[in-house]
């Protein structure tokens, strides 16, 4: 059995200029351990569209993460309004994001498709009112 | 090549063991052991932050020095930009580069004439579509030294041109050995550097195979050797040496050459630690729309070099009214020349906790499980920039959980418990054989 390590994280719901700390947290610690360049920057890319996601609809939430020698799992879960349509949501540039947000340069449609994108597994379990808990999987 | 030659170093009489430099270094390659600094080569990038906050002037910069130009024949002046916006009395080009002909140059060549030409070609780049967006300028040597040992994802980012000293440097030679009629070793080229890490750069070869620059020599120390001479040197002998135009000159400073590439997006950065936040976004994805990124290590970009000897600010509207007077007007190159790298940049991960996952894995348990146990107030005292790093530097070997001094207040006040738990019942001992023997 491998060695696994796990890292748990808080993202602070009101303020965007700190999302991205805790991927960047993760990106330093990955790259200390030595994984491929090229994996640390997909769960990076994927990690921060969460982190923003998390900050933008649900007012943050709480990140778990799993490093093994040859997976990295990340679970990022809210308790914040569920996503009404999943399918919708999968769409690149579909964005629920209000007005306040784009302005910022947010909400661009992109979070979840890039998510899938960047990851080699996402698995996203969702109820309106309950919250919403994204499971990333990546292959070193 | 030598991989870890630097032109930062370190004067130990000076240096005091303060926290300065500790806490500015943007790479964390500083130490204080037994009350003196010490640079981490692997991880020192040249950007000059520790020369810029030492307050004892204990971290200097090597380079070469004018003694060197009797090694060769003829000799060139290759002036960064940066130099025209030092002299307080003067703004015109022509006197200052006639003045630096006085110090024993045969003849001076601007690198503004070689920014002109990196421009163009870059400008060609950008128009392709060929470039990985952000495309990131390869202009500033600590800012490439940084990516190599922190954004290995940002290698590809990078337009792999060679930097405008190094091509002006093959200009100049070309052009001296057709007016002297010499060898082109015979010739030596000498950069006048606001920087360190063109020094490093020089004496490392990076991204060329044989650097064409023969020494390095720093703004001030040429500075200090005009500083009369540039205000009183009489008009007859003031000759028209300005070719180099806007375009190239306006380098100096942050933005310029940012205008210059004309391209419709771009950002242009400067300061090592805002260069170092911009990086950590594009490389999570954002800035994807961004055509052009300039990233400078120094403040103000390379006005503010560690090497320069006027106010940054100063030097910069210096350099800002000398661009008004000049159009875009540049003299061509040979085109022999290569203007892309020999060598491409190559990531060293000098951070990594070991080359086996597991063990890095162990080791950085083992970290979290040390630093959880100090106060997180990175104070410095330890001789480690933070927290943090002292838990890597113990798990790594190179210092002692007592380096800490609230853990060293901690053992010390446990010892001291302990002594007076042992004093108790010492006093206690004899009282117990009294009753026994009553």
């Amino acid at each position: 059995m491998a060695e696994l390590m796990k890292l748990h994280y808080e993202v602070n719901g009101d303020d965007f200029t700190r999302a991205g700390e805790t991927s960047s947290k993760v990106k330093k610690t990955l790259n200390q351990l030595g994984f491929n360049p090229e994996v640390v920057r997909k769960v990076a890319i994927a990690m921060y569209e969460g982190e923003i996601n998390m900050v933008i609809h649900a007012d943050g939430g709480e990140i778990d993460v799993a490093i093994a020698p040859e997976k990295i799992t990340v679970v990022m879960k809210d308790v914040g309004p569920g996503i009404p349509d999943l399918d919708m949501a999968m769409t690149e540039g579909f964005s629920t994001a209000d007005h306040s947000v784009r302005e910022l340069g947010f909400g661009a449609g992109m979070g979840l498709p890039n998510m899938k994108k960047y990851s080699d597994g996402l698995n996203i379990e969702t109820e309106l009112g309950k919250g919403t808990t994204v499971t990333l999987e990546f292959n070193a | 090549m030598e991989t870890y030659w630097h032109s930062v170093t370190l004067d130990r009489d000076l240096c005091k063991g303060c926290t300065n430099c500790l806490k500015h270094c943007p790479t964390q390659a500083i130490r204080v052991q037994k009350g003196k600094a010490k640079i981490l080569k692997e991880r020192c990038i040249d950007c000059g932050e520790c020369i810029r906050v030492c307050p004892y002037h204990a971290k200097k910069a090597v380079a070469d020095s004018l003694e060197m130009l009797k090694e060769f024949k003829y000799n060139v002046a290759l002036v960064a930009p940066a130099f025209y916006g030092q002299f307080s009395k003067t703004e015109s080009v022509d006197v200052i580069l006639s003045a630096l002909l006085d110090l024993g140059f045969d003849d001076v060549f601007e690198v503004a004439r070689g920014a002109q030409v990196v421009t163009e070609k870059t400008k060609e780049l950008l128009a392709s579509g060929e470039l990985m967006k952000p495309a990131i300028s390869s202009a500033c040597p600590a800012v490439l030294r940084l990516i190599a040992i922190k954004f290995p994802n940002l290698i590809a980012n990078i337009v792999p041109l060679k930097s405008p000293m190094e091509i002006s440097a093959e200009q100049a030679r070309i052009e001296a050995v057709k007016k002297s009629g010499l060898k082109p070793e015979e010739i030596g080229v000498f950069f006048i550097s606001p920087c360190a890490a063109k020094a490093t750069f020089v004496k490392g070869n990076y991204t060329v195979k044989k650097s064409e620059v023969d020494g390095v020599i720093p703004i001030k120390s040429i500075c200090i050797k005009m500083s009369r001479s540039v205000n009183k040197i009489a008009e007859e002998n003031v000759r028209e040496l300005r070719n180099a135009g806007k375009s190239g000159v306006i380098w100096a400073t942050s933005g310029g050459e940012a205008e210059s590439s004309g391209a419709e997006k771009v950002i242009a950065v400067d300061e090592i630690h805002n260069v170092i936040k911009l990086f950590e976004e594009i490389e999570d994805g954002k800035h994807g729309d961004i055509d052009y990124v300039e990233a400078l290590a120094c403040p103000g970009g390379c006005v503010g070099g560690p090497l320069t000897a006027e106010n940054s600010f100063s030097a910069r509207s210096k350099i800002q009214r000398i661009c008004k007077g000049l159009d875009d007007g540049m003299l061509p190159f040979d085109e022999t020349i290569k203007m892309f790298w020999d060598e491409s940049i190559v990531y060293r991960p000098i951070m990594n906790l070991d080359s086996d996952i597991n063990v890095a894995m162990q080791k950085m348990m083992k970290i979290e499980e040390i630093y959880e146990g100090f106060p997180k107030i990175d104070c410095g005292s330890c001789g480690s920039p933070s927290c943090r790093a002292l838990a890597e530097d113990i798990v790594r070997g190179y210092a002692r959980e007592t380096d800490c001094i609230f853990k060293l207040r901690e053992k010390v006040s446990a010892l001291a418990h302990d002594m007076i738990e042992l004093e108790n019942l010492n006093m206690h001992l004899p009282q117990t054989n009294k009753q026994e023997g009553n």
